[in-house]
Order: C-alpha cells, then sequence, then structure tokens
C-alpha cells in the first residue's frame, strides 16, 4: 500500500501540520461556544442549528479528520516504541490506519445525518 | 603544604554473568583528597581492598571515553569527576544504563558502536578516493574558520556513551540510534566538505530513526565534553522535514602548488 510506504520524515510532516491545525480550528470551534452563554450553546436546538450551518459542518468534519490523523499516528508512534520486530510495526500501522478510518467514517456519518445534508 | 584527607565510603555495583552472580553493592571506605576524582577512588578500592574489581579506564583525563559510569544517579565520567564536587560522603557507582552489562562496572559498547558506524560517520567525498595510498596522492579541502564552526562542536564527541545511556527513548526502543549516533549524522551533514547527505538521511530516516527523539534532552545535560546532542538532533529534523535548508557549498580542493 503506497500510504504505508510512506517516509516517516513525510509521516511527521503531516503529523505536525494536522496538529496546528487542529489547535486552529478547536479554537474557532470554542469560540463558536462563546458568542453565548456556554450552557445556552449546548442547547438542543442551539446545537441542531449549528449542524444546518454548512460552514460550521465542515469546521467540525476538518477538525474530525485533522484530529484523527494527529491522534492515531500519535498512538502508532508510542506504540511502535513498545517491541521492536517487523509483524509488530506492520500490525500495529495497519490497525492505527484501519481505527483512523472507521472513527472519521463513522463521524461523517453522525456529521452528515445531524446537518440532513 | 599537606592536605587535608577525608574517608568516604564506595559502594560499587557487583556482578558477574558468566558466573551467574546475583547482583549487588560492595562497599569500600578510601581516604580521598580534595582533588581524588571517583576513577582514583575505585583505583585505590582495586588496589588495596579487592583487585577481582571490573572497572574501564584508559587516558585518566576525558579524552578516551572508557569509564563512563552511573555516579550517584547520574552518567558521568569517572576520571572527570571530583568526589569533592559530588558534596556526598557515599559514592554510589552502576554500571551505565541502557548497556548490556558484563561484569561489575563494565559494560557492552557493541550496539552503540554498531549504531554509530550505521551512521556513515565519515566524509562523503565523490571527489576524492578513500583509498589512497601514496602520500602525493593526499588532498586538502579548503574551509573557513566560519564553515568549521557549524560542525565543531558536535566533532568534540568522545563516544563514551553517557548521552545514550541518559536517552529515555534508547531505553524503551533497541533500534533507536541514539543521540551520539544522530549528532554525528549532524554533523557530517554540517561539514563542508561532506557530500553525502542524502545518504545519511535515508538511514536516519525511518520508523525507528531520528523521530522518535522526544527531546527529552538529558543526552545534552549529560555529556562531558560540552556537545548539545539534543541539538544537532533538532536541526538534523529541520532538514529532514524541510523547515530550514542545508544551503552548504561543498568545500574546493587545495591544489599541491597553494
Amino acid at each position: 500500500m503506497p500510504l504505508l510506504k510512506l517516509r516517516e520524515s513525510q509521516i511527521m510532516k503531516i503529523h505536525y501540520l494536522t496538529g496546528i491545525c487542529a489547535v486552529f480550528f478547536v479554537a474557532i470551534h470554542i469560540l463558536f461556544r462563546l458568542i453565548m452563554p456556554f450552557g445556552q450553546s449546548l442547547e438542543f436546538h442551539n446545537v441542531v442549528a449549528n449542524y444546518h450551518n454548512i460552514y460550521y459542518v465542515i469546521l467540525l468534519e476538518l477538525i474530525l479528520v485533522f484530529i484523527s490523523i494527529h491522534g492515531f499516528n500519535g498512538l502508532r508512534i508510542i506504540l511502535l516504541e513498545l517491541k521492536q520486530n517487523q509483524w509488530w510495526e506492520s500490525t500495529i500501522t495497519i490497525l492505527v490506519l484501519a481505527a483512523m478510518i472507521g472513527v472519521i467514517a463513522y463521524g461523517t456519518r453522525t456529521i452528515i445525518i445531524g446537518s440532513q445534508l | 603544604m599537606s592536605e587535608e584527607t577525608n574517608k568516604i565510603k564506595l559502594k560499587v555495583y557487583r556482578t558477574n554473568y558468566n558466573k551467574e552472580e546475583s547482583p549487588h553493592y560492595d562497599e569500600f571506605d578510601v581516604s580521598v583528597k580534595r582533588w581524588t576524582t571517583v576513577l582514583d577512588a575505585l583505583l585505590d578500592a582495586k588496589s588495596y581492598s579487592d583487585s577481582s574489581l571490573g572497572i574501564r579506564y584508559s587516558c585518566r583525563m576525558a579524552s578516551c571515553g572508557s569509564c563512563g559510569m552511573k555516579i550517584n544517579g547520574r552518567p558521568r565520567l569517572a576520571c572527570y569527576t571530583k568526589i569533592s564536587e559530588l558534596n556526598d560522603q557515599t559514592i554510589v557507582c552502576d554500571p551505565l544504563p541502557n548497556f548490556p552489562r558484563i561484569r561489575d562496572l563494565v559494560t557492552d559498547f557493541t550496539e552503540f558502536f554498531a549504531h554509530h558506524k550505521k551512521i556513515e560517520p565519515y566524509i562523503h567525498n565523490e571527489k576524492v578516493s578513500i583509498d589512497v595510498v601514496k602520500k602525493d596522492d593526499l588532498v586538502e579541502f579548503k574551509q573557513t574558520p566560519e564553515d568549521v564552526d557549524k560542525y565543531l562542536q558536535f566533532s568534540y564527541c568522545i563516544k563514551c556513551g553517557l548521552c545514550y545511556s541518559a536517552c529515555p527513548t534508547v531505553a524503551t526502543d533497541t533500534k533507536f540510534p541514539g543521540p551520539q549516533a544522530l549528532s554525528q549524522a549532524y554533523r557530517y551533514t554540517a561539514d563542508n566538505r561532506d557530500s553525502g547527505e542524502s545518504t545519511r538521511f535515508n538511514i536516519v530516516d525511518e520508523r525507528h530513526g531520528i523521530w522518535r527523539c522526544h527531546f527529552a534532552g538529558s543526552c545534552s545535560n549529560v555529556c562531558p565534553k560540552g556537545v548539545d546532542p539534543a541539538l544537532g538532533i533538532q536541526l538534523l529534523k529541520g532538514h529532514l522535514i524541510g523547515i530550514t535548508k542545508n544551503d552548504k557549498k561543498i568545500a574546493t580542493l587545495r591544489s599541491k602548488e597553494e
């Protein structure tokens, strides 16, 4: 699989960029919570209203993608250091990649259902 | 003028894996003066108390890097550590962590040197043959003092292994080259006589390579020669990721007439 052939420096570049982007977009997400009293912003109709705003939906999707890539690669790095053999490294890489795709797919499904796109 | 003599207790880790001896500490009372080093104290104990004490040492002047050990919980060179600077009446000597142990304070450096060798720690330059036999075929590079400054501190490395023993990543990841090898990779990358950076980048840019450094910085903390391996590793990461460019111009050769 070509994705698994990426050099470690390329993976780490993606890791750092997704980390920076996640911080930026999560900051916007938090600011959205603060434009009205925090408790009120989490009330059902306000949350649903957010889901019906296409820009907010895109923001949520981007946060989901960036945090999933950054987080699962971080998990892969931690697990790689536990054992040093080819089987473990390949298994961890495949499992983490599958979990990342699964979380993004499930999250995207939730966002699509919530936004009634 | 006579110097004041103090008595200290030397606790030394003892074991012999060939004899399946269980690890324990032996205690020796040693007389020390203001300038007595830990190595002097260990040699005193070896000469007058227990000749079977296993220590590795050579130059006694922090040049060979043979006498690295953990002294009072910190990796240090025994010949470069004065008892008086430790401010303790009990000096505890352990073998270096992260190295396989052979006997007492002697550890096995095979893996450490294998990592060092793997990064090809020598000048790669297509213009110059490395198989020079005749003296007349020897060549010189033109290098300015500024060119030398870029890698000089990293060339002070004596391969004592203290940084390797202090590294938290080496403790868990046996394939990780360690701060010594990685800083030497940077040393040759920054050297403008060398043109083999792509070869070296391929070696360090792997799953268990340079990216597993978490920048704990303990390597730089323990280096007895003032080398900053953590800095070298971060600079090399910058080159690999493309944040910084290694825009060195390869040094020209000095002709015989010059």
